[in-house]
């Protein structure tokens, strides 16, 4: 149980995927100009990560360790989860409408995110098995989350500062980072 | 040959990867603490893709258009996995050091793009050589990067220390010293009136998404094959209206020679 809460913490706030580890910065500077789209796009990342995270254990475990093909995670991995996140997109959209209104637009997205292949090879380096491979997948989705949702409120509320004109646009989004990825340093001294 | 030169100078200046369309981010903040691991993972990305433009540009006929990204997907993922067991095999230090970014070059915008937007047009030839002029645009835009972080980090360049150890601004080697470099670089990007993705006036691409990843929408792949069919029924229509004024040209011209010589008989 401890270890299962170390995983989630480590991955969520020390390890931060974004601000630490630089995964899946398309999404955390293109998603992030309103609260309620990062909110969807967090909430899509979470769901697709840790589904990922369930059925790229379950292959690598089932299929590339018994038949020796280790060196074909990349291939198989990536392979995999683009067939999930369309397959995902087709169920949500002819059964669980409600979600895929809030979700759906975010999906295809993901597909190419670092994010989420990052996770899954971070599992398969780490050597998780099962259960702390979908704790690391559900912290890393959390800590993308929380990030994108703190960089999109920050973002509505400078909107209408008075920054220098060199420094509309991007590069206050990148100083904002920055800062942001400085105060997730002191997480650093959270676990040991 | 011509047009392969001019698409190095167009890799290398004109669309520059990263500081004009600002494509693969997340290896350009994070890979670069030190120059070496900068030409590293852009010499990495380079062999890919190479290799990924000759192959999709030399199978663009044979693979059909709706499975054409998980074709695509299949053969980038193939030649990383080759150019990953490489480095672990010829350049440990390199491979631990960039570590998790050898295998996420497959989700690396720029590969996918330029398959989309050159090579699934454009010869294997001149396939290849914007493959050459993008990658080593990239290699330039990671390596200058790298190179600021390191003198002001860790104050060396390629491994050679000349700053004392008083004078270092360690931030700069760590994360957040990634975000502040970059931020700096897109804010003189501005101030130049230089063009780049941040300020909106990079060169738009041929493509409905203008291979700019960061205002992807997830949709733009779809939109994106919609437009390609449109430029190619109205290629198609072109020509198919050229035939026919050809061959109404042709009927007339026959029809033309078929009355002279029947009003010279008269």
């Amino acid at each position: 149980m401890k270890e299962l809460i170390l995983v989630i913490v480590g991955a969520a706030l020390v390890n931060n995927i974004i601000l630490s580890q630089f995964q899946g910065l398309c999404p955390f500077l293109g998603v992030s100009k309103k609260v309620d789209t990062s909110l969807g796009m967090g909430g899509a990342v979470i769901f697709v990560i840790v589904l990922a995270s369930i059925v790229t254990n379950l292959i690598y475990t089932f299929v590339l360790v018994p038949f020796k093909v280790t060196y074909l995670q990349t291939i198989a991995f990536i392979l995999v989860i683009a067939a999930l996140v369309q397959f995902v997109e087709m169920f949500l959209k002819k059964n669980v409408p409600s979600l895929y209104q809030a979700l759906g637009v975010f999906l295809p997205l993901i597909t190419t995110n670092c994010a989420v292949l990052g996770s899954a090879l971070t599992n398969v380096q780490k050597e998780y098995n099962f259960i702390l491979s979908v704790a690391n997948g559900f912290g890393t989705a959390v800590g993308f989350t929380v990030a994108i949702v703190l960089l999109a409120s920050i973002r509505e509320s400078i909107e209408d500062n008075d920054i220098p004109f060199n420094f509309q646009g991007s590069p206050i989004v990148l100083i904002t980072s920055g800062l942001m990825a400085i105060a997730f340093m002191g997480f650093s001294g959270l676990i040991k | 040959m011509n047009k392969c030169v001019e698409r190095i100078y167009n890799g290398i200046i004109k669309e520059n990867p990263t500081f004009v369309l600002m494509l693969g981010m997340c290896p350009t903040l994070a890979v670069t603490t030190t120059a070496i691991n900068g030409v590293g993972m852009g010499l990495s990305t380079t062999a890919v893709l190479v290799f990924s433009n000759l192959i999709i540009s030399a199978l663009r006929n044979i693979i059909p258009d709706r499975v054409r990204i998980p074709a695509y997907i299949v053969i980038v993922a193939s030649l990383v996995t080759i150019v990953q067991l490489l480095l672990q095999a010829f350049v440990r230090s390199l491979y631990s050091s960039l570590g998790i970014f050898i295998p996420l070059i497959v989700v690396n915008c720029i590969i996918l793009g330029r398959a989309e937007a050159y090579a699934a047009k454009n010869g294997p030839i001149e396939s290849a050589f914007d493959g050459i002029g993008m990658g080593l645009g990239f290699t330039v835009g990671l390596t200058s990067i790298a190179i600021v972080r390191e003198i002001l980090g860790a104050g060396a360049v390629f491994g050679f220390t000349f700053v004392p150890e008083d004078f270092r601004i360690t931030i700069f080697g760590l994360a957040p010293g990634a975000f502040f470099v970059l931020a700096v670089l897109t804010a003189l990007q501005n101030l130049a009136k230089a063009p780049s993705a941040t300020n909106g006036s990079a060169p738009q691409s041929a493509l409905a998404c203008g291979g700019n990843c960061a205002s992807c929408h997830g949709s733009a792949c779809m939109s994106n094959h919609a437009e390609l069919e449109a430029i190619r029924e109205k290629a198609e229509a072109e020509a198919a209206a050229k035939k026919k004024a050809a061959a109404e040209k042709a009927a007339a011209a026959n029809a033309a020679g078929q009355n002279a010589p029947a009003g010279r008989k008269e």
